[in-house]
């Protein structure tokens, strides 16, 4: 018990001191988590979209094998993407391994099978209630998958916060192709593990509270800013 | 939403400073602290930004032997011998040494503190059956680990449940032990820096079998034509130059110097 009333001081004194360190590695986890989240989901918005209103062959064994995709481990994740940017891998020549980018790209693997597979549930609802309408409207696949978007935005949020908790909380992938480097590719987690390892579990307690204060700062930005949860806006 | 996508977009503009070089250390170099007055100095003379990646000496050479680094500094001689005979590396030099400590419960059951050698050491904890940590990663100090007990005649795979290989760094491994009340084998400086201490004590130290060699070994551009060879280059002058040796001779915790410098000049 002694040791979360450490950790809920050393939290307080990071952030009342405004630590220049946290500062960085909290932007950088911000910068990761965030660029992951907007690449992901503009893959997987469109795609879970257009998987509810498609019928094609192998619809069925695409969305189960989805599913399945949720639960990849991130470290598998991350030692694949590892040998594909290492200098001997395939995208060596492109020096991104221990660069942000890289962070970015194995979250992106990590998150887009979950945004995609939530998106797919909520869009196979509304779409049994815009069938009829859209199919009669003559419009293009295209534009119905916008529509659908568009009056489903706000089941997509959950979604696409629940990829952004994933991403944010991730730990694994990004220790591999991220290296944990001081300054360049430390993040809040890779922080807490490494404090972790030097037996400071004050510190790396507290920087978990940062963690978890920035997830639900994140969370209440972004529904402010989508004005979900008012009144007469339901 | 657009200023969201920009934010995001402004984000992906990370620049790359011109002097940078990449490093491959091991924990048990890290968690010392060494490295923390070690890369100010290190800019401070030469302008080279070292950044550092902190894994186990096995991982390292696998780093070092894909060119994802520009050198390597690790501790276990006869794989650095083994990566510079294979072509990946240019040489190997030696820069410092410290050296392992045998950590154990304060009550030290086994008994082995007034043990002459590590080797007897080694043997009193086998013979009493405790608890025993092992980095069992593969790393410079679990190689060293089984070169002990293969001096004190013994092999860990005979050894029952009360040898526990954890897969997992210094600092890991050492709250593993702490929460166990176990012996492990640790570095000195990590022991120092650990500030999870438990019940645990300092119990053996001091048998030269037990002396921690690094070595640095840059990346050989030959094999690797991207390797910043120039700033490897800088760094190795510098680290064993006499700025160098007076910054690792003079690193101290608590009170007590824990690498000694022995580059040949």
């Amino acid at each position: 018990m002694d040791d979360i009333w450490a950790g809920l001081l050393a939290a307080f004194r990071l952030i009342v001191t405004l630590d220049d360190d946290l500062v960085e590695i909290t932007l950088r986890s911000l910068q990761v988590s965030l660029t992951a989240l907007v690449v992901a989901s503009v893959i997987a918005l469109p795609f879970g979209t257009w998987l509810a209103i498609r019928r094609f062959r192998f619809r069925r064994a695409t969305i189960a094998t989805l599913n399945a995709l949720m639960g990849l481990p991130p470290v598998v994740v991350g030692l694949i993407v590892y040998l594909l940017l290492s200098r001997s891998g395939p995208f060596g020549v492109m020096g991104l391994l221990f660069t942000p980018t890289a962070m970015i790209v194995a979250q992106v693997i990590i998150i887009t099978p979950l945004i995609a597979s939530l998106t797919h549930q909520a869009m196979r609802e509304l779409w049994a209630e815009y069938h009829d309408l859209l199919i009669s409207l003559n419009t293009t696949p295209a534009q119905r998958v916008m529509t659908l978007i568009w009056d489903g935005r706000r089941a997509l949020l959950t979604g696409a916060l629940a990829g952004f908790g994933r991403a944010i909380g991730e730990v694994g992938a990004i220790m591999i192709v991220g290296g944990n480097i001081d300054n360049a590719t430390r993040v809040l987690t890779t922080a807490i593990a490494l404090e972790t390892g030097k037996g400071d579990f004050a510190l790396a307690l507290g920087l978990g509270f940062v963690l978890i204060a920035l997830a639900l700062l994140v969370n209440f930005a972004i529904h402010a800013l989508s004005r979900t949860e008012r009144e007469g806006t339901w | 939403m657009r200023a969201l996508i920009a934010l995001v977009l402004s984000f992906f503009g990370t620049v790359v400073a011109a002097d940078t070089m990449r490093l491959a250390v091991t924990t048990s170099f890290h968690n010392s602290g060494l490295s923390d007055v070690l890369l100010p100095a290190v800019k401070e003379d030469t302008g080279l930004d070292v950044q550092l990646l902190v894994v186990g000496t096995g991982q390292a050479l696998r780093l070092g032997q894909a060119g994802d680094v520009d050198a390597i500094l690790v501790h276990s001689k006869a794989a650095e011998e083994a990566f510079v005979a294979e072509g990946y590396g240019t040489h190997r030099r030696e820069i410092m040494y410290n050296d392992f400590v045998l950590i154990g419960p304060a009550s030290d059951p086994a008994d082995i503190k007034d043990a002459t050698t590590a080797s007897e050491a080694l043997q009193k904890i086998a013979e009493a059956q405790v608890a025993f940590v092992s980095r069992g990663d593969d790393s410079g100090t679990h190689r060293k680990e089984r070169a002990l007990w293969e001096d004190a005649s013994l092999d860990p795979e005979q050894f029952t449940e009360w040898y526990n290989a954890v897969g997992a760094g210094m600092g890991a491994s050492l709250n593993t032990a702490s929460g166990l009340d176990a012996y492990i084998l640790s570095d000195r400086a990590s022991w120092l820096k650990f500030a999870n201490k438990g019940g645990l004590a300092m119990l053996f130290a001091g048998d030269p079998e037990m002396f921690n060699q690094y070595g640095y070994l840059p990346v050989n551009p030959e094999r690797h034509p991207h390797v910043r060879t120039d700033a490897a280059q800088k760094l190795e002058d510098w680290l064993t130059s006499s700025a160098g040796q007076s910054v690792i001779d003079g690193y101290q915790i608590n009170g007590e110097k824990l690498f000694t410098f022995n580059a040949v000049p």
